[in-house]
């Protein structure tokens, strides 16, 4: 295959940044995204060029790392893929693909493709976890069963990856689906319950000052999602949310 | 030189627990003053990071990638081993203990071992109340399946995505700590260096990989978790940045490198499809619960396949050759992961391999799908199912077990798992090789300790599957947090490491110098294109099958190929702002490094054992010929300038609680 791509350069966060446009030749169908982007950086590095900065780590689509925009989408065309998971069959000879970062206020680029996601890991901070010790000292793994329905609510809802193409997604920039993801892995297991309106306060909180829009019901975020964490989870936040705040706050 | 384990006395299974009650401790005003750095963010980095900082103690964790979160440990799929027998299949303590000395081939230390076995029902107590979801039955209580080498269900699992919920409950534990200001986290952070200073260690030097600045941290200890060496080989299951350098730069600052030739070759991996390839992916060994591995027992037929003349669907059992089953009827396909390799390379090397390359064979999940479907059928009093009813319910069940393995298939290969069989083959998964560690997990140069991967310590020659998650565990969040405060207790007085003192001055003008030769190198040929070319003498010499020859050769060659790299790579940008580029070069250069220790090890050990076969070394039925009278040690390297001049001390393996036997999975 033989294509053409348009891909955002930026040599840090306060640089501008501009399209460029790189041709491809001869690439196999079977690749990788990030497979064909490692062919095109060897060749910018013959040509004794900078190559082109992008996250990436696991290649199998369970870090969360890997994160472009590609012809308008996030992890571009295809559904519950990460870019690492997207082959170039996906796409016809002779395509022009556009290649941006993910952009959000909350995100700022590092350089061309790579941004800092640290605000995720802060909001996980705020809340993100049982106040439990590390001494293996707990009670016994089963003393409490949980219903087969919840814990598996709760799992669909831990296999958030934490890549941000919900932010990406997002008109709003909004990190409702991520964070909610989280509160509601928590509020659906009763190890997480004792804490769970403090927590939903808190993570919300640290959301907001982050600098994340708000949600406004669309949808798209649950679209693109590689992993289908699904709105019934910010329908439950909003839910938590509500409740802690009227409840009595310490 | 000799290295002492510091084995603790008496029994074995009270060894762990007197050695914990009789550790000396350090008061909590005392550990406010103490300094710990840990490398590494997966599950043995964070649950130790997170647990020390609960202690008291200061806690820097470091890692490169752009969060914690994100560290190799989260791809781990198929589940974590535990002896809680909650199944009441007669499993416990000494069954587990039993099953990893008899899987890692006796070359792992006992005492070690049974800790882990001891140590292991507590992660999943743990574990839960931190909220990891694991699978559950309709009763709400735990559930478990079976992996390759025991014949018990000992395995808790969360669908195929095991090592993900439990890294993200480390990581939440280390996030409760960050939040409390007891750990302070450094993302996108990479140890360039341990400062070793009157032969403690002090601290390291680290570069942030955003902005380019060297660093220097003091610490009283400083814990490598830092995961394995698997890149070396170029192809591997491992992240694209997961990499040896913590390890080999600690290597060269005096800690011993134990059984660096063990590395495991995973038997059921998607095979590589062209010269582009960048990684391989890893199908869960969960799936040979349920898939039977197979060839056609004809070359004629392997051949139509391989052409595409002739569909594996069309073939009748009949003349399908099922191996492992064959060979080994006592495990069948659920034998260990280093006999699965080994046979399927066995029968691909005589011609009977099914893909275009001749380098797969297939893992055909339609006996199962038939299996379950009957069962559904009767349980839905469904009177004479159809095939096709059949068929569907059996699916339906497969896809319940192993869905998101089947889909991850799909996307990778176009084919349907479903309707076709998977093709499959062995490829370089994890390093049971690492830093040398006495029993509390220090290596032999005081305050500088491994855990995790990054040690050699609990697998022997060859890793039983889905105890990588509850080893990283053990160290983390039960071992290495007691043993720590025994050698800290005589650091109470040092006060703060003074980080302007002459061993930092100097490691860090050599980190510095050496980046400097990099990025002015000049040369023409990529960081790539030398790994690549590393990778394939490390398959094709230091792989699943060794001999002397080879491995001479492969010495040779990679000592060329590292003078090659400093005289002729290139690497663009600049080293004072983001270059991946760059911390990929800084990696590859110690893998060179890395590479050949690995085949001189390889070439000294003239035995056949777990993931290390020597093809001079083997029985008539093409076995592993282990040699317990000459070989039953540890070999442990130092450096001395390079690599090929490393100096092997041995660490003499003592059996005291289970008895040397032939591993025979017949």
């Amino acid at each position: 295959m033989n294509l053409t791509l348009k891909i955002w350069r930026q040599n840090g966060p306060d640089d501008k940044g501009r399209m460029e446009i790189y041709p491809v030749q001869d690439i196999n169908p079977d690749m990788s995204f990030l497979e064909m982007m490692d062919v095109l950086n060897e060749q910018i590095i013959a040509e004794g060029k900078d190559p082109i900065a992008f996250d990436h780590d696991c290649r199998e689509g369970i870090c969360g790392m890997c994160s472009m925009f590609i012809n308008g989408e996030a992890h571009g065309p295809g559904r519950r893929i990460t870019t690492c998971q997207l082959h170039m069959r996906s796409f016809n000879d002779g395509d022009t693909i556009v290649v941006e970062p993910w952009r959000a206020a909350a995100f700022p680029v590092i350089k061309d493709l790579a941004t800092d996601r640290s605000a995720f890991d802060r909001i996980q901070q705020a809340g993100g976890y049982v106040s439990v010790n590390t001494s293996g000292n707990t009670i016994d793994a089963n003393a409490i069963p949980v219903p087969k329905t919840d814990a598996d609510r709760a799992f669909d809802a831990a296999t958030c990856i934490g890549c941000g193409a919900c932010v990406a997604t997002c008109k709003n920039s909004s990190a409702m689906l991520f964070v909610s993801a989280k509160v509601s892995q928590y509020a659906l297991l009763p190890q997480g319950k004792v804490e769970a309106k403090e927590r939903v306060r808190k993570m919300v909180n640290q959301m907001d000052l982050e600098g994340f829009g708000n949600c406004t019901n669309t949808g798209a975020c649950e679209v693109e999602c590689p992993v289908g964490i699904s709105l019934e989870n910010i329908a439950r936040m909003n839910r938590e949310y509500l409740s802690a705040s009227l409840s009595s706050a310490e | 030189m000799k290295l002492n384990a510091n084995i603790p006395s008496g029994p074995i299974g009270e060894k762990w627990g007197s050695h914990k009650s009789s550790i000396r401790l350090v008061s909590p005003a005392n550990k406010r003053n103490i300094d710990v750095v840990v490398i590494g963010t997966g599950l043995a980095g964070s649950s130790a990071a997170a647990s020390l900082a609960e202690m008291g103690y200061n806690v820097k964790a470091f890692c490169f990638q752009d969060s914690p979160r994100r560290a190799h440990s989260i791809a781990a799929q198929g589940g974590i081993n535990a002896a809680k027998n909650y199944q009441n299949d007669g499993d416990s303590v000494h069954r587990l203990f039993y099953d990893t000395i008899k899987g890692g081939d006796y070359r792992s230390r006992e005492a070690n071992v049974y800790r882990l076995a001891e140590v292991s029902a507590n992660i999943i107590d743990q574990c839960v109340a931190q909220g990891v979801p694991f699978a559950r039955d309709y009763g709400g209580l735990l559930d478990n399946r079976s992996f390759g080498g025991v014949q018990v269900s000992r395995t808790f699992y969360a669908k195929g995505q095991t090592g993900q919920q439990l890294l993200l409950g480390a990581y939440s534990a280390l996030n409760r700590q960050i939040s409390k200001g007891n750990v302070k986290m450094y993302n996108r952070h990479e140890m360039m260096d341990v400062v070793v200073e009157d032969g403690k260690a002090r601290g390291i030097i680290a570069r942030n990989l955003t902005t380019g600045e060297i660093e220097r941290h003091g610490a009283h200890a400083v814990l490598l978790c830092t995961g394995g060496y698997g890149n070396v080989f170029f192809l591997s299951t491992n992240a694209m940045g997961s990499n040896g350098s913590a390890a080999w730069k600690a290597h060269r600052r005096g800690a011993m490198f134990a059984n660096p030739c063990f590395t495991q070759i995973h038997p059921t991996c998607i095979p590589q499809s062209g010269e582009y390839q960048s990684k391989l992916t890893l199908m869960s060994e969960s799936l040979r619960n349920d898939g039977r591995i197979w060839v056609p027992k004809d070359k004629k037929d392997a051949e139509a396949i391989r052409e595409g003349k002739l569909k594996p669907t069309d073939l009748p059992e009949e003349k399908r050759d099922y191996y492992l089953e064959r060979r080994y009827p006592a495990f069948g396909n659920l034998v260990p992961r280093d006999v699965a390799s080994r046979a399927a390379k066995e029968r691909c090397d005589e011609g009977f391999g099914v893909n275009a390359t001749g380098q797969a064979v297939f893992l055909d999940f339609s006996s199962a799908i038939e299996r379950y479907g009957k069962t559904e059928a009767t349980q839905l009093g469904i009177a004479n199912p159809s095939n096709e009813k059949i068929i569907e319910l059996g699916e339906k069940v497969v896809s319940s077990k192993y869905g998101n393995l089947f889909e991850m298939y799909e996307k990778i290969k176009d084919i349907n798992p479903y309707k076709s069989p998977m093709m499959i083959y062995p490829a370089v998964h994890y390093t049971m090789g690492g830093l040398w560690v006495d029993y509390n997990l220090m290596t032999n140069v005081p305050g500088l300790y491994a855990l995790g991967e990054a040690n050699f310590s609990d697998h022997g020659a060859n890793r039983l599957g889905a105890s990588a998650l509850m080893q990283g565990l053990a160290d983390g969040y039960f071992v290495a947090p007691y043993t720590v405060g025994d050698y800290l207790a005589d650091e109470i007085r040092t006060g703060a490491i003074d980080t302007n003192s002459e061993a930092f001055e100097k490691a860090e003008a050599e980190v510095v110098d050496r980046i400097d030769k990099l990025i002015n190198n000049n040369g023409t040929r990529s960081v790539d294109s030398f790994h690549r070319a590393l990778g394939k003498i490390m398959w094709d010499k230091c792989g699943m099958a060794r001999n002397a020859e080879g491995l001479k050769e492969a010495i040779n060659d990679i000592k060329a190929l590292r003078e090659a790299f400093w005289n002729d790579v290139k690497v663009p940008g600049r080293k004072d702002m983001y270059n991946p580029e760059l911390d990929k070069a800084g990696r590859v250069a110690d893998f060179l490094e890395l590479g050949e220790l690995m085949c001189l090890d390889a070439l000294t050990r003239e035995e056949s054992c777990g993931g290390h076969f020597r093809e001079e070394h083997q029985t008539e039925e093409g076995e592993a010929l282990r040699d317990d009278e000459n070989f039953a040690f540890v070999s442990c390297w130092k450096y001395n300038d390079e690599p090929s001049k490393a100096e092997l001390v041995k660490e003499e393996l003592t059996f005291e609680n289970v008895e040397l036997k032939t591993r025979s999975y017949k």
